[in-house]
């Protein structure tokens, strides 16, 4: 894929209209990565005059300072920041609500003042403005779930933007009956992610697939790569993934557009 | 002069009553200022409408259809009822009866003791349903292992004295002859008259002046009971709700003191052997996070005392649905325990706080139930009057990793990670843009 990177773009003395922040998932999980190229092939739909950082972008710290760890998290911080604002970085896009949550209300306290979207706030806003549109035949009728995350959700209110892109597609979408402010965490926040859960008598993400299961859905949809992974997981423990795919906005947006 | 005496007997009930509750409402500021200092000045007509929808108007608490409209009607059957107060407060310090009667008119008066009547059935049977759910019904949320003993017995009392008050006010008025005969305003208590049918005037007016009696000295004492309960949310959840958190309930604070040194640490130019500047803050350094509560700050303690234990975050909290330790009401319920006892503490000891060896962490609330938490903020996003028990577990896990380097040792090793290849597993910085060209 042609994917320019900020050093590219500097070199030649252009400045994109937004930086697409890749995280630390979407850049090494096998699974998120195929999040990130959906997104980039939505954006090169949409002719976004976009750049990535590559090599230069480094761990928000989001998960170092849920853990506790505000020094970790004020150092990656504040190192971002420098790169970030030597290259006069205005708008900056990510699919990852947890970079998204930490650029957009913790950087600026430390120096960082961007433009922060989500991705499914973006593609809204490519849409709004006449630059991209949603084909909704390849998945007409398809039963669909959506899965809030909470770090776009409840962390930051945006309900509305996924779900606006959802009724695009042409799916038959159903809510969990715990949706919106009421949805139930993957399980993956606050660092969750990267270690075992406490003793207990289920694991989270088994719980919230089965809130997904009663919806009876083809596609369980989410918008963060680390739900896409709890959720991928629940859905093999209870033996669906034959009939049940997760899939993330992005994605299911590159599906329909046949890209 | 003997027929003053019950005059007097009154006000000294009175000025006892106020007066004990005064001197817990000094000892509750003195605790709750024991929390740092936090800036919650700003953004006043932000706060002012936070605090009248959310407080004064119950906005979150139909969140949950039918445990929210019922305490609508117990909370504004117990205010309005209470205007009826200042009736009873004067007639007890004058010697009159239904002083308003005369002044205001029999109709004004009667709708208005109709109305209160009509919100005391209300409030009597919305009570009934509450203590049907907590004891018949069993609904989980009261029956968590925190609630054992004192919460659980704490509930039942509050509803009691409710009972208790609302049945006081409406035989006062049933035994009143001359009230029952004007007919005005007795829309509820005309249908308890009869109970007392061939009762003697005298054992009326006796059966009558005890309810009055009671129902003055039973709210005396509800007030006082508050302090030891978990019920001073009726009167602090004004202050909580104006006091909250006004930022995207995903910002998480960033520590200034950190700050500091991570600017020193960046800075090329800094000088580490430089003296503190003139005037600069001497003395130890400061402690990062909380390992007890006077390390929080006063809103987070506010919170504590503000909690009324209703469980709303624990029955939404992912960690507690799959049988984890942790608790968030828990967690605000330790709070506020561990806070209380250094409050006796400090009375016990002249106003001093005497170490006791023991703190909110461990003691309290353990590392285990920490670090079950996934700060999803749906404890926050549910809470009626805004406590945030999250940034309460988040203080405590910045103890725990930045005083005392004991996260569990997967964390460690994604944080090692993070400082090593700027990412959380181990995968090579200059592996970062590989992905635009697997497919």
């Amino acid at each position: 894929m042609n994917v320019p990177t900020m050093a590219d773009m500097m070199a030649q003395g252009k400045q994109p209209e937004v930086l697409f922040w890749v995280g630390a998932a979407g850049s090494y999980d096998d699974r998120a990565k195929k999040i990130t190229r959906a997104f980039v092939k939505i954006l090169q739909q949409a002719n976004v005059d976009f750049a990535v950082l590559g090599t230069e972008e480094s761990s928000t710290g989001d998960a170092a300072k849920r853990a506790g760890n505000e020094f970790l998290f004020q150092m990656q911080a504040v190192t971002n920041i420098e790169v970030l604002n030597a290259y006069e970085v205005k708008t900056i896009v990510t699919c990852d609500p947890h970079s998204f949550n930490t650029l957009k209300n913790e950087y600026p306290g430390l120096g960082g003042k961007y433009k922060v979207y989500h991705h499914t706030q973006y593609i809204n806003k490519l849409i709004k403005e006449g630059r991209l549109t949603i084909e909704d035949e390849n998945l007409k009728g398809k039963r669909l779930t959506y899965h809030d995350p909470c770090y776009l959700g409840r962390a930051n209110d945006v309900y509305e933007s996924p779900r606006e892109l959802i009724r695009r597609l042409g799916v038959k979408m159903t809510e969990m009956k715990r949706h919106k402010s009421t949805a139930l965490c993957c399980g993956a926040g606050g660092a969750q992610m990267f270690k075992e859960p406490e003793k207990g008598d289920k694991d989270i993400n088994v719980l919230r697939t089965e809130d997904a299961l009663e919806t009876n859905p083809q596609i369980i949809a989410t918008g963060c790569p680390y739900c896409n992974t709890m959720m991928t997981d629940g859905v093999k423990f209870k033996e669906k993934e034959a009939q049940i795919e997760v899939k993330d906005i992005a994605e299911l947006i590159a599906e329909a557009n046949n890209l | 002069m003997e027929k003053y005496v019950p005059n007097i007997f009154f006000a000294l009930i009175l000025i006892a009553g106020i007066g004990y509750f005064v001197m817990n409402v000094r000892k509750l500021i003195r605790n709750i200022k024991l929390g740092k200092d936090i800036d919650r000045s700003n953004r006043k007509p932000e706060r002012w409408k936070n605090m009248a929808k959310i407080a004064l108007g119950q906005y979150k608490m139909v969140r949950r259809p039918v445990s929210g409209i019922l305490h609508i009607v117990v909370y504004v059957g117990f205010i309005l009822i209470n205007i009826e107060m200042l009736e009873i407060v004067i007639d007890g310090l004058l010697g009159t009866h239904r002083v308003f009667q005369p002044i205001i008119g029999d109709a004004l008066y009667g709708f208005l003791i109709g109305s209160f009547e009509i919100l005391a059935l209300l409030v009597l049977l919305a009570v009934t349903v509450f203590w049907f759910r907590r004891n018949i019904e069993k609904v989980k949320r009261f029956w968590n292992k925190e609630m054992e003993g004192w919460p659980k017995n704490d509930g039942n009392i509050i509803l009691y004295f409710e009972m208790v008050l609302m049945t006081l006010f409406l035989v006062m008025n049933a035994t009143d002859v001359h009230f029952q005969e004007a007919g005005v305003g007795n829309v509820v208590s005309q249908f308890v008259a009869p109970w007392f049918d061939g009762f003697s005037p005298e054992a009326l007016h006796t059966i009558e002046k005890s309810a009055w009696w009671l129902h003055i000295v039973g709210i005396l004492i509800f007030l006082n009971y508050l302090y030891y309960s978990k019920h001073l949310h009726i009167l602090l959840a004004f202050p909580n709700t104006f006091f909250a958190n006004l930022n995207p309930k995903g910002q998480f604070s960033n520590l200034e003191a950190v700050t500091k040194e991570v600017k020193m640490m960046m800075d090329p130019d800094a000088d580490p052997y430089a003296m503190p500047e003139e005037g600069a803050e001497e003395g130890e350094p400061e402690k990062f996070g909380a390992s007890d509560v006077t390390d929080l700050n006063w809103v987070q303690l506010m919170n504590a005392y503000t909690c009324t234990e209703c469980g709303r975050c624990t029955s939404s909290c992912p960690a507690n649905l799959t049988g984890k330790e942790l608790s968030p009401r828990k967690i605000m319920m330790d709070t506020r325990d561990r806070l209380e006892e250094v409050g006796k503490n400090m009375d016990a000891n002249g106003g001093k706080f005497v170490d006791d060896g023991k703190q909110l962490l461990n003691d309290y609330i353990t590392p285990e139930e920490l670090w079950a938490c996934t700060s999803c903020n749906a404890c926050v996003q549910e809470c009626p009057v805004n406590i945030d028990p999250l940034s309460i577990i988040m203080e405590m896990r910045r103890y725990l990793v930045m005083e005392e380097s004991a996260a569990p040792q997967e964390l460690n090793m994604m944080m090692t990670n993070i400082e090593n290849n700027g990412a959380p597993w181990q995968y090579s910085q200059m592996d970062r843009l590989n992905w635009k060209d697997e497919e």
